[in-house]
């Protein structure tokens, strides 16, 4: 019986030569990811446990990325970078990415593609529930919690239930010019449910997702989590050696699902049969086509996040913008610096995304994850009462953006900014007609 | 935590389905220090606090796990719908719970990185019952968890519902976390 592309990561990194789903095994770890939030914790734990003077199994897989709670008063969120600051300075660190610094980066999930640390084939481990995000490179890549981290920082390695694989599989050549990778990846959470993939992985693959670029790629394994996925996984192909390339110069080796492996379960999507989605409160799984939602009276649109603030979906956002008046603020948050610096350089007809984006009245906000997840009351963007917001983010239980009153609606990049423009949830097709076909 | 095979005893506190860690300790709280003593109460004062209030302490409603200025609850063992713990991997979710003296977690399924944090760092047991007793069991009903029996008995209803076996987490539980466990495998050898 042959593998899956996570079964044979996962031996690959254990001392066996095959797994099966179910079994418990220790598995040494490649690179070890976290941030502000999570980090303070989990080296508290690591010096409880392994002493006041230890040192970290390896610091060149130690990587660690401020990000959740950096343009805030709130004193306790900034005693925790200064935590981090000091640990990275004691461990010796090379990887970094100080806030105030030239090496600010921001959301965590898209700093480690750009930064060259999502090698296929490796185990990445973060203390975030969207690692995920990574296998979209052909990564073994989950989220841990504190105690898991503080482990691995000590030992190198942690043990996993090897998961059963879920296969999702596309047809098509193309993506249609009105559908984005966040309207099939609501589609899919909205089929299984927030607890469709619970131990499981998530593979796309087939050759609908070939014709996908690595960030549309990212969007998909970064929502596993919204199904309760362990990990989401896209095999690798020259478009993921050539980004992976241009970032690093460390070896790796891809791996892939061999055709005889064992899958949990199939399905088939067809690219062109499928239209742009959106989930209402409460829930990443409570799916509606926009059309049945269409008038829908919303007071804010928001774009960021690791989800929905790469660079492609602000340029797909500002094909929608550009020439218009929105009708309610409208957030522009880049996830990482990278991002912000490509909205002044990309353009649209000829004119800067930023300029875009300014011109139509937008807020636009520093590299972070900023009111993805609420934050401290002081985070730009947050939804501090009744608002109802339709966003480019990842999840919307109650409270999530901020206030329990609030209401949020998931959409992809193209729906976000056709509905600023009129203020209520409306379909991008109308829009896309006029300035992109 | 408690011991695997310890019996647990106490009051219900009920909740639904798809409690997330956003709803079980909102965002906004995660600067405070777990480890100052002082800081790491204010996890038990606002655990659970991101619960909608129609749906805190079901069946009834508008019941907080724990009272305003209050940091511990009267509540020791939650009951919960499917998928419980589902969204981040903060794993001041299960922390939060243990602060405000809760012991254990029944729910028919939980959310894998929850119920690896709750585990892995010893601070709730997370059982898992053959039904949905989020319907059955009322907010303040009166528990006794026995893992030996695998069985939870309602004092208060005169019921008694099924759990399932522990599995292969079983070992790390009776060890109190992955560090006690590591410890007693010989895979690490500091003390702590």
């Amino acid at each position: 019986m042959g593998m899956t592309l996570t079964e044979k990561i996962i031996a690959n990194h254990s001392d066996k030569s095959t797994v099966e789903p179910g079994e418990s095994v220790w598995i040494d770890v490649d690179v070890l990811m976290t941030h502000d939030v999570c980090g303070p914790p989990s080296i508290s734990i690591f010096r409880d446990q392994f002493g006041e003077d230890a040192r970290v199994w390896d610091k060149e897989k130690v990587v660690i990325i401020p990000d959740h709670y950096i343009f805030t008063e709130d004193k306790y969120a900034n005693r925790n970078v200064d935590i981090l600051r000091a640990f990275a300075a004691d461990q010796d660190l090379p990887y970094f990415y100080d806030v105030g610094s030239e090496d600010y980066k921001g959301v965590c999930h898209i700093a480690l593609p750009e930064e060259g640390f999502t090698r296929p084939g490796e185990v990445l481990f973060g203390t975030d529930s969207h690692t995920c995000t990574a296998g979209a490179f052909g990564q073994f890549a989950t989220g841990i919690g504190n105690t898991d981290a503080a482990f691995i920082m000590g030992t190198g390695q942690l043990w996993v239930k090897v998961p059963e694989t879920m296969r999702f599989h596309f047809n098509g050549t193309s993506m249609p010019p009105y559908l984005m990778a966040k309207d099939i990846i609501l589609q899919i959470i909205g089929d299984i449910g927030v607890d469709g993939a619970t131990y499981r992985t998530m593979e796309f693959g087939g050759p609908g997702i070939n014709c996908m670029s690595m960030e549309d790629r990212m969007t998909l394994t970064n929502m596993v989590i919204e199904a309760g996925g362990k990990n989401g996984v896209v095999e690798p192909d020259e478009k993921t050696e050539a980004y992976v390339r241009e970032r690093t110069d460390k070896d790796f080796e891809p791996v892939y699902s061999d055709p005889d492996a064992n899958y949990h379960s199939e399905y088939h999507y067809n690219l062109e049969d499928m239209v742009p989605m959106v989930a209402k409160p409460h829930s990443p799984d409570n799916k509606a086509t926009v059309i049945e939602l269409e008038g829908t009276q919303l007071d804010r649109a928001y774009i960021g996040s690791c989800t929905g603030g790469k660079l492609s979906d602000f340029k797909a956002a500002a094909e929608i913008i550009a020439g218009h008046d929105l009708k309610v603020d409208t957030y522009i948050v880049p996830a990482t610096t990278e991002i912000a610096d490509g909205l002044e350089t990309e353009t649209f007809n000829g004119e800067p995304l930023i300029d875009i984006f300014r011109k139509a009245g937008c807020k636009i906000g520093q590299a972070s994850c900023a009111a993805c997840l609420g934050g401290p009351s002081d985070t730009f963007g947050r939804l501090n009462n009744d608002e109802t917001c339709i966003s480019t983010t990842n999840r919307n239980y109650p409270g999530r953006m901020g206030s329990k009153e609030s209401e949020v609606y998931l959409a992809s990049p193209y729906t976000v900014a056709a509905s600023a423009i009129t203020g209520k949830i409306t379909d991008p097709r109308v829009f896309i007609h006029e300035t992109i076909i | 935590m408690s011991e695997q095979n310890q019996t647990i005893k106490g009051k219900a506190f009920v909740l639904g389905k798809n409690i997330d860690t956003d709803q079980i300790i909102p965002a906004e709280h995660l600067v405070y220090s777990l480890d100052d003593p002082e800081e790491r109460k204010f996890y038990g004062r606002h655990a659970l606090s991101g619960v909608p209030d129609e749906q805190s302490g079901l069946p009834q409603g508008g019941i907080p796990l724990v009272e305003a200025d209050e940091f511990e609850s009267e509540f020791n063992i939650i009951v919960g719908g499917p998928n419980f713990g589902c969204g981040s991997s903060r794993e001041h979710a299960p922390a939060s719970l243990d602060i405000a003296g809760v012991e254990a977690i029944i729910a028919p399924t939980f959310a894998r990185i929850f119920y690896r944090n709750s585990v892995d760092g010893g601070f709730v047991i997370p059982y898992e019952s053959l039904e949905n007793l989020s319907k059955k069991v009322e907010t303040g009903d009166k528990l006794e968890i026995d893992p030996a029996k695998q069985t939870v008995r309602n004092i208060s209803q005169d019921e008694s519902y099924e759990i399932r076996p522990l599995g292969s987490v079983s070992d790390i539980v009776n060890a109190g976390g992955i560090f006690e466990f590591a410890r007693k495998e010989g895979m690490i050898d500091v003390a702590s």
